[in-house]
């Protein structure tokens, strides 16, 4: 594959990507009066409060019950409902999983699941809080797509693709302003991964919030030590783009995955499965949180203590590359 | 401790709740000074806990299921001696034990908590393993308003019930209000004592600021033998503090420095008319 260089400007910022979840929604429920957003106690959080001031019709409010959250989406997905169930991830795919395994996805009720406040989020409000599991637990059930928007593009595509989107969704979305990663490059389809920057030495695979401080990162290695590396967004976690991973494991360059998730079970255990078992033998490591009780502060803090910062991917990258 | 001695130390616990809450710059302001009369009068009248011998097996138990209020738990547990009142210093920071929710890393805390909905089962757990030891320790939880539409605590409900768990004490701290607005609004719990008393509960209602009732209501169980006991606490959200009192925006407001000011100023003033 051909690795022409991405030309790199300063990043402009944007805003939370729950913050354009929240306005691509009011901007399409204008024309669609069939967009129902549920809600347990969670607009506020999900930036929801101009929606629901505007479109009062189009909120169902089910208070703290995020359970019943989820199978009421279900039966207004099943009545032809575009519904979107709006929970903080935490709550959303671990108090509602068996809903989300058998009323969303086995019996094929087209709901958007969209979790906010993903990862370490709440940060400082400790594990109760963190959804560090769910992308392991909802990869092993079927039928469902499970999207981590990088920056304010992609949520807004990720949005706009929902709406009419006929099979059960997950968009994982995070607290904190991002950056545009790559406007020359601007793309998006659920499934398929987004080369943000292209350089030879290494490739970075990384997902949601984790993707700027990858990017960040390969900034860093570029100034510091000549280092060029390929950064890909892999925003949907299922079903993975195994296309673009073979491409870039084909020149057998190492490669590195980041996310704001636990190490088990999530986008870098889904990168090595299919790679080992497709005959890639390419230097490999995960950059996760690890299996241990999570260190708690900001997300920044968490960050910064499991290396998933450019300093930390920076001696992870020099690592694998020597 | 007199009640006008608990009185006196429920405005110190509010002065010393938001003390860390505007040090720290997070916290869940409303819902910490809504249960402090709670806490207070069960901390230093109700509970057999002993700060250095926290894991004596025959203590009673406290389960917050409202997690988030743990500011309130906190400041009350450093005033009994459980840990160093400076430790609080580090509330929220990167590293600290001292988390926005309670977690056993904290001298006193019996479950990590945090998550809505939790607590009430773990303690009817609790119950059943007192009655399997004969045991004679009760056990105590706090649940949030906003928070009784888990279905997990309706199924604890019914299980408190049936296994006839007169060694439970349910405080509701009923302040009418969660994050998003009213219940009235976001979910209708009406008619508690019905509801509660119809899944097979003895209930007890009570002002949850005046501690003389508290005392009485939380000291004086079981109120029927057999049968778990439910305390309805009447609450305002935001208790002491006037422009915080109902006004959702302080679920989890912190103070600014003038409003931190205008708090304590009157929380003194309080305090002088004991
Ligand atoms: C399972 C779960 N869902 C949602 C939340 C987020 N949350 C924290 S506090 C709160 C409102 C609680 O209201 P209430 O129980 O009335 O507490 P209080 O008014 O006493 O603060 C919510 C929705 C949570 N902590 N746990
Ligand atoms: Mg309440």
């Amino acid at each position: 594959m051909e690795l022409d260089k991405i030309e790199e400007k300063e990043l402009r910022m944007g805003v939370p990507n729950q913050v354009v979840f929240s306005n691509t929604l009011q901007e399409l429920a204008v024309t669609d009066r069939d967009i129902l957003v549920t809600t347990s106690d969670s607009r506020g959080s999900g930036k929801l409060v101009p929606f629901a001031e505007k479109f009062p019709d189009q909120v169902v409010e089910v208070g703290i019950a995020e359970q019943n959250l989820v199978g009421v989406a279900a039966g207004l997905a099943s009545a032809g409902k575009k519904a979107f169930a709006v929970s903080p991830a935490c709550f959303l795919s671990a108090r509602a999983l068996e809903q989300i395994k058998n009323d969303v996805c086995y019996s094929d009720n087209p709901v958007k699941l969209v979790a906010i406040s993903a990862g370490v989020s709440y940060g400082a409000l400790g594990t109760t809080h963190h959804s560090l599991h769910d992308f392991a637990a909802l990869r092993a059930i079927n039928n469902i797509t499970i999207v981590a928007p990088a920056d304010n593009y992609e949520t807004e595509q990720a949005v706009r693709s929902a709406v009419n989107f006929n099979q059960p969704l997950y968009l994982r979305f995070g607290k904190k302003a991002m950056p545009f990663l790559n406007e020359q490059n601007e793309s998006f389809e659920f499934g398929k991964g987004r080369i943000i920057r292209r350089g030879d030495d290494v490739t970075i695979i990384a997902t949601g919030e984790a993707v700027y401080p990858a990017w960040s990162a390969a900034k860093v290695l570029e100034t510091e030590r000549g280092v060029q590396a390929t950064v890909v967004s892999m925003h949907t976690i299922k079903p993975l783009d195994v296309g673009l991973i073979a491409d870039m494991a084909s020149n057998g360059r190492p490669i590195v995955t980041v996310e704001e998730h636990m190490v088990n079970g999530g986008l870098g255990e889904a990168c090595a499965s299919y790679l080992m078992q497709n005959g890639f033998h390419n230097a490999f490591k995960i950059i996760g949180i690890p299996d241990e009780y999570t260190v708690t502060g900001s997300q920044v803090n968490i960050f910064d203590h499991y290396g998933i910062s450019a300093e930390g991917l920076k001696e992870t990258v020099l690592n694998i590359l020597s | 401790m007199t009640v006008r001695e608990l009185r006196l130390k429920s405005i110190f616990l509010r002065k010393q709740l938001l003390k860390y809450i505007y040090h720290a710059k997070a916290g869940h302001t409303g819902g910490s000074l809504s249960c402090t009369d709670i806490l207070n009068v069960l901390y230093n009248k109700v509970l057999n806990v002993d700060p250095k011998n926290f894991k004596d097996p025959d203590r009673d138990r406290y389960i917050q299921s409202k997690g988030h209020s743990v500011e309130a738990l906190y400041v009350t547990l450093a005033d009994k001696g459980f840990f160093p009142e400076d430790d609080l210093e580090t509330l929220c920071a990167y590293g600290s034990n001292y988390i926005g929710h309670p977690t056993k890393k904290v001298n006193g805390m019996e479950q990590n908590t945090g998550a809505l909905g939790h607590g009430l089962p773990i303690c009817v757990g609790e119950a059943i393993a007192a009655k399997l030891d004969e045991k004679n320790h009760r056990i105590f939880t706090l649940l949030g308003d906003g928070e009784l539409p888990e279905g997990s605590n309706w199924e604890a409900f019914l299980a408190a019930a049936h296994y006839n768990l007169d060694n439970l004490y349910a405080i509701l701290d009923y302040n009418k209000q969660q994050i998003t607005g009213n219940n009235e609004d976001v979910m209708r719990i009406d008619s508690v004592k019905e509801k509660l008393q119809a899944f097979g509960w003895e209930v007890r209602e009570v002002d949850g600021h005046n501690i003389e009732e508290l005392i009485e209501a939380l000291n004086n169980g079981p109120f029927k033998v057999g049968k778990p006991n439910f305390i309805i606490a009447h609450t305002i959200k935001g208790k002491g503090v006037s422009y915080m009192e109902g006004n959702l925006k302080w679920h989890h407001g912190v103070p600014s420095d003038e409003q931190y000011e205008m708090a304590l100023n009157e929380l003194n003033e309080s305090q002088s008319l004991i």
